[in-house]
């Protein structure tokens, strides 16, 4: 019953995603849809291994900004094309996952000292960006060359000069088709063994070995799944802005933002980072338009809610929004029956 | 910062020694920052993500105090550590323990959101401009023959002296010294003999920001004010505080010099922007291989 009302929740929410341009033609807005779910992915590649796994990352910038890296690189360096560059975007980002996770886990980091490490890790990646700079065009930045042929528009996986419709909507679709992907990874992962494992982990590593589950093997497949849907919106964010840089790639911000969405929205389930995600950001388009207006467009103000959200979700709602949401459902239902 | 003008292409041995001394005055810096971050880790368990936000914060104290009321940033320590230790004391007390229900994972994400608070809104009220403070002297100084030492640099190092025999004095031979060492053995055994944990978890916080706020005050000498400026050094601080052991003062203080003399030595070698790469290796291996560091205790309930 409450599967069916869930089911019928996402085909609903799917459904008005799909038909936003029917009735959403404003470029703000798309950008503002796009930046939501972008940031949704981050989150939902955050969820995997700090929601269900509860290993709390704070490097998580380090998948995003190999895979964007990757995605450039092959195509500014070898001339390989997007649809195949993205294959290796993901699989080099999941080999990095995996070092990392190796590293880690093999000598059973957990808590403070896994954020530590990755922490460390995604700053090992921003110096290496920004000094090799025969591989990576150091600080410069990797630009890469703008289609103008808009018969070539898809095969480029650019959309810049394409017909009206794909140039205006080419991407919000891109990245939808990523967060379902994600989604429907984490949705899948909830359901099998191999995600019961992950949350038997993260409620007692100890008591989850004695029942026989390898704890290292779990927490391997978890890096390697945030990796890979981290590097998918790496990608997106390359074909999108054609550019990328050390500080874009592996700065702190990605991390952050990766992390605020699924804890706001709610750990450990698969809605959690899309509901964050929408909520931080309609608050942060709010404040901005109207306390960073008043005060002359001053930067910052968007992050000090998100920051004070942050620590008040923390102290209120230990399962976020989500977890809010189902109980007031819970609430509802129960009046009715009886 | 091309404050020490160490780019001479001869790597004789006057060149290395300078640049390894020119390492130890920032080396005391790094100290400096991470005596307070390993304080309140050897106490509380937690990383306080804050710290770097809390080190900037109190530049800009020290560079207000000598804007608005011409007060000399080494004197302005004398209001700015009490003000650090008040203002350590209240976030530890009514908002990382209420927040975070004394659970370790939400303390670290409490700093985070405290850490992302501070920032923005020194970049939202003060803007991104950078702030210098200029004194009369900084820069007078010693000729040590191989490299030159500005007053600043030599405050740093004497300072971060200081602090770390005045911390160790003070967990030695003060009440509030031995009750903190308390807490940090046994939690539940300091509360059983009448301890009040949750004031002494605050005044820890409250000494771990005011060793930061005296940090600032010897920093803006030399380093100018601006919201990004805790970031640069808080990384930086946390490999100080693991290489030298979770909770450990001295370990902190000989951390952060090795730290800041490898760094520079690597910058000698391997040009500016790749010779950071050894901080972050250092930290990643010291996590894997020592992660109690090289004095913490071995069950890492490290303190003094």
């Amino acid at each position: 019953m409450s599967d069916r009302v869930r089911m019928t929740g996402w085909a609903l929410l799917l459904l008005i995603f799909a038909a936003v341009p029917a009735f959403i033609s404003s470029a703000r807005w798309i950008d503002f849809l796009e930046l939501t779910l972008f940031v949704a992915v981050l989150g939902q590649g955050w969820n995997i291994l700090g929601g269900y796994g509860g290993q709390y990352s704070f490097g998580n910038a380090v998948f995003f900004g190999t895979g964007a890296y990757i995605q450039a690189l092959l195509q500014y360096k070898l001339g390989i094309g997007p649809w195949a560059a993205m294959w290796f975007a993901v699989a080099g980002t999941v080999v990095v996952g995996a070092f990392i996770g190796y590293l880690s886990f093999r000598y059973g980091l957990r808590g403070s000292y896994f954020a530590l490490i990755t922490l460390a890790f995604s700053e090992a990646f921003l110096v290496l960006s920004r000094s090799l700079k025969s591989l990576t065009e150091g600080g410069r930045g990797v630009q890469l060359p703008l289609n103008q042929d808009p018969a070539q528009a898809l095969a480029a996986f650019q959309f810049n000069f394409s017909d009206p419709f794909l140039r205006s909507y080419g991407f919000y679709y891109t990245i939808l088709i990523i967060l379902i992907v994600a989604c429907a990874l984490t949705w899948w992962m909830e359901r099998s063994r191999f995600g019961a494992q992950l949350v038997a982990v993260r409620e007692n590593e100890e008591a989850a070995e004695a029942l026989g589950i390898s704890a290292f093997r779990v927490k391997m497949g978890a890096i390697c799944l945030a990796a890979a849907i981290s590097a998918m919106a790496g990608i997106y964010y390359v074909q999108k802005f054609l550019y990328i840089e050390p500080g874009i790639a592996y700065g702190t911000g990605k991390s952050v933002e990766a992390l605020f969405a699924p804890i706001i929205g709610g750990l450990g389930t698969v809605a959690g980072p899309l509901l964050g995600s929408f909520f931080i950001h309609g608050i942060g388009e709010i404040a901005k338009e109207t306390l960073g207006r008043a005060m002359g467009d001053r930067p910052g103000i968007d992050l000090i809610l998100f920051g004070s959200i942050l620590i008040l979700v923390l102290a209120f709602l230990p399962r976020g929004l989500a977890g809010l949401l189902e109980s007031v459902c819970k609430r509802i239902g129960g009046g009715r029956d009886a | 910062m091309e404050l020490f003008g160490l780019s001479i292409p001869l790597y004789g041995w006057q060149t290395v020694l300078g640049s390894a001394i020119s390492g130890v005055f920032l080396g005391s810096i790094y100290a400096l920052v991470a005596l307070g971050l390993t304080l309140i880790y050897g106490v509380l368990h937690i990383i306080n993500f804050a710290h770097g936000a809390l080190l900037m914060l109190a530049m800009y104290g020290v560079y207000f105090l000598w804007r608005y009321f011409g007060i000399d940033p080494y004197l302005a320590m004398l209001v700015i550590v009490p003000a650090g230790f008040f203002f350590g004391y209240g976030l530890q007390r009514y908002v990382i323990g209420w927040a975070s229900h004394g659970k370790d994972e939400i303390i670290l994400l409490v700093t985070l959101g405290i850490a992302i608070v501070i920032e923005n809104g020194a970049l939202f009220f003060f803007t991104a401009t950078e702030r210098s403070v200029r004194v009369p002297y900084d820069l007078d100084g010693i000729d040590l023959g191989v490299t030159y030492a500005v007053y600043p640099e030599l405050a740093a190092l004497a300072g971060s002296l200081l602090i770390t025999g005045g911390l160790w004095l003070f967990m030695t031979r003060t009440d509030t010294g031995k009750a903190i060492r308390a807490v940090a053995r046994e939690r539940q055994g300091a509360r059983l003999v009448g301890i009040n944990v949750d004031h002494i978890f605050a005044v820890t916080f409250g000494i771990g920001v005011a060793c930061v706020a005296a940090a600032a005050s010897l920093l803006v000498p030399t380093y100018p004010v601006h919201p990004q400026i805790g970031s640069l050094f808080v990384l930086i601080a946390f490999t100080v505080v693991v290489l030298g052991g979770m909770g450990s003062f001295v370990g902190a203080l000989i951390g952060g010099l090795l730290i800041g003399v490898t760094e520079q030595l690597g910058r000698l070698y391997l040009g500016e922007s790749l010779g950071l790469i050894t901080v972050s290796l250092i930290f990643i291996l010291v996590l894997l291989f020592r992660p109690n560091g090289l004095f913490g205790q071995k069950t890492g309930q490290g303190s003094s």
